[in-house]
């Protein structure tokens, strides 16, 4: 009875340590991203200067405007907690195997619901500001639940619905702040100069969290780690962590083991709006943001939140450094561009960065063993469909 | 200015709109059909907008723009075929990052020089043009948009008949199959990616050097993501979703024209208009197999 399969079970084992051990493809890959990483700063270094701005003084300037002192510090740990946010529920549908690219509409329609409990809602003092997240976050989870929905029962395509939901959420936004939902007087049909809502009450906004020397926190940070470190022990170590990571790994063992494999892909799809949604709140309730429904309340958040996760390989825990050196990029860039450099150099660091970082691994797969040495595991950046056609 | 007369200006403002849009459809329903979901259109549109108005610039010849912009959507072909079905980085990944790299290079080179306007010149068809309220619309166009007549048979035959495009739609609908009988899955895609960047290119070149004549920061505005709605509204047939495409130009064409005529209607419900259809149209069409089977799933031998 020898060699009943081809792969014997302590080849498998064997399989499966390796990749626990730093092996010498680790240690390639470790090198190539570095070497990407130094090609893509070498790149905007080089446009840069084909702007006639030095490299080591807008350098210098992202270090001023972010890290510097403590105003950097406060504007850099703002923006960090809402890209932490989204990024945090990206991991959890894509260690279902969902891949969602609907955040950036998530977070305007959770800035959207949000912003009309805190503004018709009568509920008094501090008790708004739960109010207005419970409800940013419910706004977020409902509109990616549409998508769950649509695929649940029509079998559309989870990526292209909430791309398209994605448009349709900005249209909604930018519709619903010209209109008397949002407006309690509405000043002339210009639309041009009163395209936001009305501020929000003083209680809706999120209050400081702790005292600090002139450093400026509010508790959407502390929100915002609470989310990652929370999701990555549900996620590692509870039983449900375990299914949702198993329908992401293998939706047909998943599925032969009893877990609903349809229904829980769908709840995480929900989950990471609910998320996104939060970061729309936290977005409209920040101490420092205007307090007001805008269409660009979002300002790419969602996105780069998305690319933060990528960049993060989907784990919590270390999505919370990524979303910090995103945010030290958007602080950083902001003060750049008040010395005449265009903003949207930012965004290109960013996605030459994200590049760097995302095919370093696949290529190293790619040059080395072509032949049968990795076992076609679905990675979770690969596309697992939460229901297989076999079972529809 | 008569009924008939604002007809025919709403209607060539359409079709001016429709044919950018038209030119890119064409590309992605092959690399669509060929199971690769292309999401870098706006990339290849807007990255051809741009050097086509460099290239037309620095040369004097809207025509050499034109080429280039066709090229530049070659390369962003080449690039995300070669890391989505080369690399096997997720094509969604691949795709948002290759456009926010478009959007953020153009808008940021855009700043460092002025650039010139050049327009490819306009064709008039003698008689044609003549034809009350769609003589003008459709026979006095810039002359690239004749290309149309070319391209779009020229796509239908390569997917519908060519021995080629039978393969491809077997890597769209089966992909292992189509490994089994010895067609190359991966390298197929590419291929069509490449017929999906030229054509896209041509669609944003045409944009810049044939309709607005210079380049303004994001000025393809999301249209490269419309395209894709109009191959999802179309179902997967060409001829529906070059229907598409004309319906959302003619959308975006009132949405310009309407406060002119003194009609309000809310421009957010037009623009929104067409990604809308085509969520209806993917929940009418669900279940009803029109979709390539192996749309946006990666091909690993051995895998299923």
């Amino acid at each position: 009875m020898k060699a009943a399969s081809p792969t014997a079970p302590d080849d498998l084992a064997r399989r499966l340590l390796a990749r626990l051990r730093p092996g010498p493809d680790d240690r390639l890959t470790a090198g190539v991203t570095l070497a990407l990483v130094a090609v893509a700063l070498g790149v905007s270094a080089l446009l840069l200067t084909m702007n006639g701005a030095s490299p080591s003084a807008s350098l210098s300037a992202i270090w001023t405007g972010s890290l510097a002192n403590t105003a950097g510090w406060t504007t850099t740990l703002l923006n960090a907690a809402p890209l932490l946010l989204v990024a945090v529920g990206a991991c959890i549908c894509a260690s279902a195997g969902t891949f969602s690219i609907g955040q950036e509409g998530q977070v305007l329609i959770g800035g959207l619901v949000g912003a009309w409990v805190g503004l018709r809602l009568a509920v008094p003092g501090p008790a708004l500001v739960v109010v207005v997240m419970a409800a940013a976050a419910v706004g977020g989870g409902a509109w990616a639940a549409l998508s769950a929905l649509m695929y649940r029962f029509r079998g559309v395509n989870v990526v292209v619905s909430t791309l398209l939901m994605t448009f349709l959420a900005i249209q909604l936004v930018t519709f619903a702040v010209s209109t008397p939902w949002l407006q309690e007087s509405a000043q002339g049909s210009s639309g041009i100069a009163d395209a936001q809502s009305n501020p929000l009450p003083a209680g809706a906004l999120l209050s400081g969290f702790g005292q600090y020397p002139s450093l400026q926190l509010n508790a959407g940070l502390f929100l915002a780690l609470l989310a990652a470190v929370g999701v990555a022990l549900v996620l590692t170590r509870s039983r449900w962590g375990f299914r949702v990571r198993m329908v992401g790994l293998n939706p047909l063992t998943a599925k032969h083991t009893g877990v609903r494999v349809a229904a829980l892909g769908g709840f995480t799809l929900a989950l990471s709006g609910a998320f996104a949604g939060l970061a729309g709140g936290l977005l409209l309730a920040s101490p420092v943001s205007p307090n007001r429904l805008q269409p660009g309340l979002s300002d790419n958040v969602g996105w780069d939140g998305l690319l933060v996760a990528l960049v993060a390989r989907n784990r919590p825990l270390i999505a919370i450094p990524v979303a910090f050196g995103f945010a030290v990029l958007r602080a950083g860039g902001d003060f750049l561009s008040a010395t005449g450099v265009p903003y949207y150099l930012v965004d290109i660091v960013k996605a030459l960065l994200v590049l760097a970082f995302v095919a370093p691994p696949v290529l190293v797969g790619l040059f080395r063993g072509r032949r049968g040495a990795a076992p076609p595991t679905p990675s979770p950046l690969s596309v697992v469909p939460i229901k297989t056609k076999a079972a529809a | 200015m008569s009924v008939l007369d604002s007809t025919s200006t709403i209607l060539a403002s359409g079709v001016r709109l429709t044919v950018p849009l038209a030119f890119a459809a064409c590309g992605e329903y092959l690399a669509q059909r060929a199971g690769a979901m292309n999401i870098s259109v706006e990339a290849m549109m807007l990255g051809a907008a741009f050097t086509s108005v460099a290239t037309a610039s620095a040369t004097g010849s809207a025509t050499t723009g034109l080429a280039v912009g066709v090229l530049t959507g070659l390369v962003v072909g080449f690039v995300h075929g070669n890391l989505s079905h080369r690399a096997q980085i997720n094509t969604f990944v691949v795709g948002l990052v290759l456009s926010a790299l478009a959007l953020g290079l153009t808008s940021y080179l855009i700043t460092t020089k002025q650039f010139a306007s050049h327009q490819v010149g306009t064709l008039s068809i003698p008689l044609l043009r003549d034809i009350p309220l769609i003589g003008a619309p459709l026979f006095s166009v810039r002359w690239p948009a004749y290309l149309l007549i070319l391209l779009v048979p020229l796509t239908w035959w390569l997917v519908q008949r060519s021995r080629w495009g039978l393969e491809l739609r077997a890597v769209g609908e089966n992909p292992q199959a189509a490994d089994v009988a010895g067609i190359k899955v991966n390298a197929r895609r590419r291929q069509a990616l490449l017929w999906c960047g030229a054509l896209a290119g041509l669609g944003g070149a045409y944009l810049a050097v044939g309709e607005v004549g210079s380049f303004n920061q994001n000025m393809t505005a999301g249209r490269g993501y419309l395209v894709i709605a109009a191959v999802i509204f179309g179902a997967w047939r060409l001829g529906r979703t070059l229907l598409g495409c004309l319906v959302f130009g003619l959308a975006d064409a009132m949405r310009l024209a309407l406060p002119a005529l003194g009609v309000t209607l809310n421009p957010q419900l037009l623009v929104a208009a067409p990604y809308l259809l085509a969520l209806l149209a993917m929940l009418l069409f669900a279940g009803q197999h029109r979709e390539p089977a192996a749309l946006g799933r990666p091909f690993l031998r051995g895998s299923t």
